[in-house]
């Protein structure tokens, strides 16, 4: 009897799968097929929807209710939509401090704020305390988001083209890093703390027809972003490993336990393939923003079999491929 | 042959083998504890986990490992409590907070870390944790590259040596050596110097014993505290490496002091004999004798999201760095 693994949700190979396999094969239709951040219907607006079930629920740089407005907000503005209404739902296991749930909703309502977003629905589920692995009572947190397509802005992932330049916002790994740490303790001193952050405001600052994919690599990491950008426009993408900036406080964590900064999880960066023509000018554009300080260009898209190659510090090249399940840390 | 499971991820992800000349080829060798680990440890193991009130600890890739029928992780989906812990010590805070559970850590790794899960047992000992208890599948290097070198069907020119394991066993314990070894680190760099210095201890008069490129942290002696305690709890035993064999003192039991604690015995685990995989040619890859791409399985019927041995499962495994980064 095959049944759910922890594995299939971890944005991989197995997610994808399980998209393709039960929920595509079922509700088919064009507009979902394209698979984007967000949905483009009735000509200019984009909608989408996310979960939030991260733990523990308040980390370094953010909590779940920043998370959920900011993982909404950026699935909008990667279709280049200004996001407008979101909506918020909440499964919360009896006993849950009501303390933390005012904290949360308070994190949310500022950060709907900064963004320039309206909370205008909601639901609340109380359900029993499922107890078992996690002795402590969960939150989980579902928003829904619409946003309006500016006029002539057309940013899709199959829209990548050979010539691109492929843009990076910023440091990677850098909320994947922190909330395992905060989940496990491990007691790493350096400054670790979640990218978390809303970008509609950074991808305005830059937005422009020449702009033709953008995507925040949350779960699965960059790998996992480029890989379906790859797919998706069936093109083949060469970045250089010299050119994605890590933090070394970040990459230490990451050499201690073994994971690979390329599949780790971000939460406030996103990849943007622009007309190479452009690129220059929108990279000054981002790096002025205060969320693409540590912006820059990691590579070209190429003519080429369907893939992304990394080019690595000592010159060989390799390809980069998904996660296949979920990142472990290693033994030794 | 890189012995070190790390070093086989580090020159798959930095592409060292396309840079190398022809003459240089690299062979991954017996380094990845998971991918050594034979199918019937894992399968007492997922035994275990069935248990009632019994919670499963184990660092975090021999979860997915495949057993005969299972895998921790799928026991884990149909409700055994099987956790991953990043420091055994970990396991002592549970069995104090869960006192009505038994906690059995999967003792799986090499010196690198088992002279942690040495300390573990002692401060276990000393505060009373009677629901605490391993299984003792630890291995050693030192007399696995012995048999290695001793093999018919291996022919190996020199020893990239694991760096990690090096720095608690020291640069003394590999005396018995007769063709060049290496103590290499892990950035790319490293391990290009320690090849260039094999390369040149290859037919060289007067050779030197091993030589040390990761100067940095490793010794000729070693981590003498780390070692003292692990052979106060441990002693060396005669142990099944999967595809290898069994090989004279290349695992670690309990001493009698500290019996206690060994799950096998509290258990009463009985190890049954286990098929590997039809097919399935971890056990030549392991020794060098083949590559992962020369199995028929590989990148087919075995895939790191169906995986049929150890080597396509663990992150540290041969076959799985080969798939995920390319024969470069």
């Amino acid at each position: 009897m095959a049944i759910i693994e922890l594995s299939h949700g971890s944005g991989g190979n197995k997610a994808r799968n399980i998209i393709k396999d039960i929920f595509i094969s079922r509700f088919s239709n064009p507009i979902l097929n394209i698979l984007d951040d967000s949905a483009c219907v009735e000509g200019d607006l984009a909608f989408t929807t996310d979960s939030f079930v991260v733990e523990p629920v308040f980390f370094p740089g953010g909590d779940i209710g920043k998370l959920s407005v900011c993982g909404t907000v950026n699935d909008l503005a990667m279709k280049g939509a200004k996001p407008l209404y979101l909506s918020a739902s909440f499964i919360i296991e009896e006993g849950f401090e009501m303390d933390d749930l005012g904290k949360i909703a308070s994190s949310m309502a500022k950060t709907a704020k900064e963004a320039g977003v309206l909370i205008v629905t909601g639901d609340t589920k109380v359900v029993d305390r499922r107890g078992g692995l996690k002795p402590a009572p969960q939150i989980y947190i579902t928003t829904a988001g619409i946003g309006k397509i500016p006029k002539d802005i057309d940013v899709s992932s199959k829209n990548a083209t050979p010539g691109d330049a492929i843009i990076l916002s910023g440091t990677i790994a850098d909320h994947g890093v922190s909330i395992m740490n905060a989940r496990n303790d491990f007691g790493f001193k350096g400054d670790l703390k979640s990218d978390c952050a809303s970008l509609n405001g950074i991808v305005e600052a830059f937005l422009s027809k020449d702009v033709r994919v953008l995507r925040d690599p949350t779960r699965g990491g960059l790998a996992a972003s480029l890989n379906e950008i790859a797919k998706t426009s069936k093109v083949s993408i060469v970045i250089e490993e010299d050119k994605i900036p890590v933090l070394p406080q970040v990459k230490a964590a990451c050499d201690l336990l073994g994971l690979d900064p390329l599949h780790v999880a971000n939460e406030g960066k996103f990849v943007a393939f622009v007309r190479q023509s452009s690129a220059d000018k929108a990279l000054k554009k981002i790096k002025t923003h205060k969320l693409g300080k540590n912006a820059s260009i990691l590579g070209f898209v190429e003519k080429g079999a369907t893939g992304v190659s990394i080019k690595t510090r000592v010159g060989s090249l390799r390809p980069l491929g998904m996660l296949e399940g979920e990142q472990l840390p290693r033994i030794c | 042959m890189e012995v070190c499971g790390t070093h086989t991820v580090a020159i798959s992800k930095n592409g060292l083998r396309s840079l190398l000349p022809p003459n240089i080829r690299l062979f991954s060798g017996p380094g990845c504890p998971v991918c050594v680990t034979p199918q019937a440890e894992i399968d007492a193991s997922i035994e275990l986990a069935k248990r009632p009130k019994t919670i499963i600890t184990t660092f975090g890739d021999m979860i997915r490992v495949p057993g005969t029928r299972t895998s921790l992780e799928k026991e884990k989906a149909e409700g055994s409590d099987v956790r991953v812990v990043y420091s055994p010590l970990d396991c002592l805070d549970i069995a104090k907070k869960e006192p009505e559970k038994e906690i059995v850590f999967i003792g799986v790794g090499f010196e690198t870390t088992s002279p942690a899960i040495a300390a573990t047992v002692l401060k276990a000992k000393e505060e009373k944790a009677h629901n605490f208890s391993v299984i003792p599948a630890f291995k050693l290097i030192p007399p696995a590259l012995q048999a290695l070198t001793g093999a018919k069907d291996v022919r190996v020119d020199g020893f990239i040596l694991p760096g990690h394991v090096s720095t608690i066993i020291g640069a003394d314990a590999y005396g018995f050596l007769e063709i060049p070894g290496v103590i290499a680190g892990f950035e790319a760099e490293d391990i290009l110097e320690a090849i260039r210095m094999i390369a040149k201890l290859i037919g060289a008069r007067n050779r030197p014993p091993v030589q040390i490129q990761y100067k940095s942290v490793v010794k000729p002696e070693g981590n003498p505290a780390a070692l003292k305690v692990l052979y106060e709890v441990f002693e060396p035993s005669d142990s099944n490496w999967r595809g290898i064999g069994t090989i004279k003192g290349s695992g670690l039991v309990f001493r009698d002091k500290y019996r206690d604690f060994d799950a096998l015995k509290k258990f009463d685990v009985k190890m049954r004999s286990a098929k590997e995989p039809a097919g399935c040619s971890c056990g030549s890859i392991l020794k060098g004798v083949k590559t992962p791409p020369e199995c028929k399985l590989f990148g087919k019927k075995c895939t790191p999201e169906y995986p049929v041995g150890p080597c396509m499962v663990s992150s540290e495994g041969a076959c799985s760095a080969y798939y995920k980064y390319g024969n470069n």
